[in-house]
């Protein structure tokens, strides 16, 4: 008996329907497929959102078009907007209320850094990573829906391929 | 429909009853009746209940600093005669409060406490005077000349 024929090849696993993966894999690749935002829209970014959102442009097709009212429900929080230092307290809570595996998106120039009003300080946070930690940075003043979507697009290949992420840390 | 102010002749009639409290300044748009703060109140009452006044609606309350004193500026609208009119009243810049207009108008609850928040003033009858745009920890006020913003890197 020849050894080789005791070893299944790959390809006619796949034809029967059979993948070899690992459980992680397949949590990233179910996790990123079906982002669950937060309605967490602070000021302008927020139309662009809701525009993101709506049929033009349409998160449905990706998977993330379920914005839920509740962080306990939620496992991205996209902040669409400024944040000034009374709502930094409120915006913190409900980052710890969502449970992990979590994930941010800054949407827009104002959580990015401030924006245009970061001169004004005695009002507006200097960028919403000064509160917490920061997946993904959207630049834009609002950015177009179309850069919505391509920073949930980068959201979706930093959970599938988390090891990229980790290794930038020890650098 | 547009708001007419009140004519300086028709202000000058108004100063008259509240002389030598009262005084009109300004010209065209910038026409106003300033009087003391004492006197604010009951000047306010009487432009609101006054048949042939009737200003019932406030329908801006704002503060300005000079660099002699703080004035409190009231815009005034009366529905029924379709007239604009405004009320200043100065204070020192020491003794920083005004009577609060809450007891005539209710409406003036939050524009107090904005007042209070940015500029610094108080207002005495006020019943929550706290700040309302700003957290409540934050020290100083901000729309104040002598206020120096935080620099962030």
């Amino acid at each position: 008996m020849e050894i080789k024929d005791t070893v299944a090849k790959p390809e006619s696993l796949l034809e029967r329907n059979i993948i070899v993966t690992s459980i992680e894999q397949v949590l990233n690749w179910a996790r990123s497929n079906s982002l669950w935002p937060l309605t967490s829209g602070l000021a302008c970014c927020a139309i662009e959102m809701m525009s993101a959102a709506a049929a033009r442009f349409d998160l449905a097709r990706f998977g993330y078009e379920v914005f839920r009212p509740s962080p306990r429900q939620a496992d991205l929080l996209i902040v669409a907007g400024t944040l000034t230092w009374k709502m930094a307290g409120p915006l913190k809570r409900l980052y710890e209320q969502m449970p992990e595996p979590k994930y941010v998106i800054a949407m827009g120039n104002c959580a990015n850094a401030g924006g245009p009003f970061v001169d004004s300080s005695y009002t507006v946070v200097p960028g919403v990573d000064k509160i917490i930690p920061v997946d993904v940075y959207i630049p834009g003043c609002p950015p177009r829906p179309e850069a919505l979507i391509q920073g949930l697009l980068e959201l979706k290949k930093k959970i599938r391929h988390p090891e990229v992420a980790r290794r930038d840390q020890h650098d | 429909m547009t708001k007419q102010m009140m004519t300086k002749e028709e202000l000058a009639e108004l100063a008259d009853r509240f002389t030598p409290a009262a005084e009109v300044s300004g010209d065209g748009v910038g026409c106003a009746l300033v009087i003391a703060k004492d006197r604010l109140l009951e000047l306010l009452r009487y432009v609101k209940e006054d048949a042939g006044c009737q200003f019932t609606m406030l329908s801006n309350e704002t503060a300005v600093e000079y660099p002699e004193y703080f004035e409190l500026v009231c815009h005034l609208y009366s529905c029924r005669r379709r007239q604009m009119l405004t009320v200043k009243a100065r204070s020192g810049k020491d003794e920083a409060t005004f009577p609060s207009l809450v007891t005539l108008w209710p409406g003036a609850n939050f524009q107090e406490r904005e007042i209070y928040d940015l500029m610094g003033l108080s207002f005495t009858g006020h019943p929550q005077l706290q700040r309302i745009l700003l957290p409540a920890e934050f020290t100083g006020h901000p729309l104040r000349k002598d206020f120096k913003a935080a620099v962030h890197d």
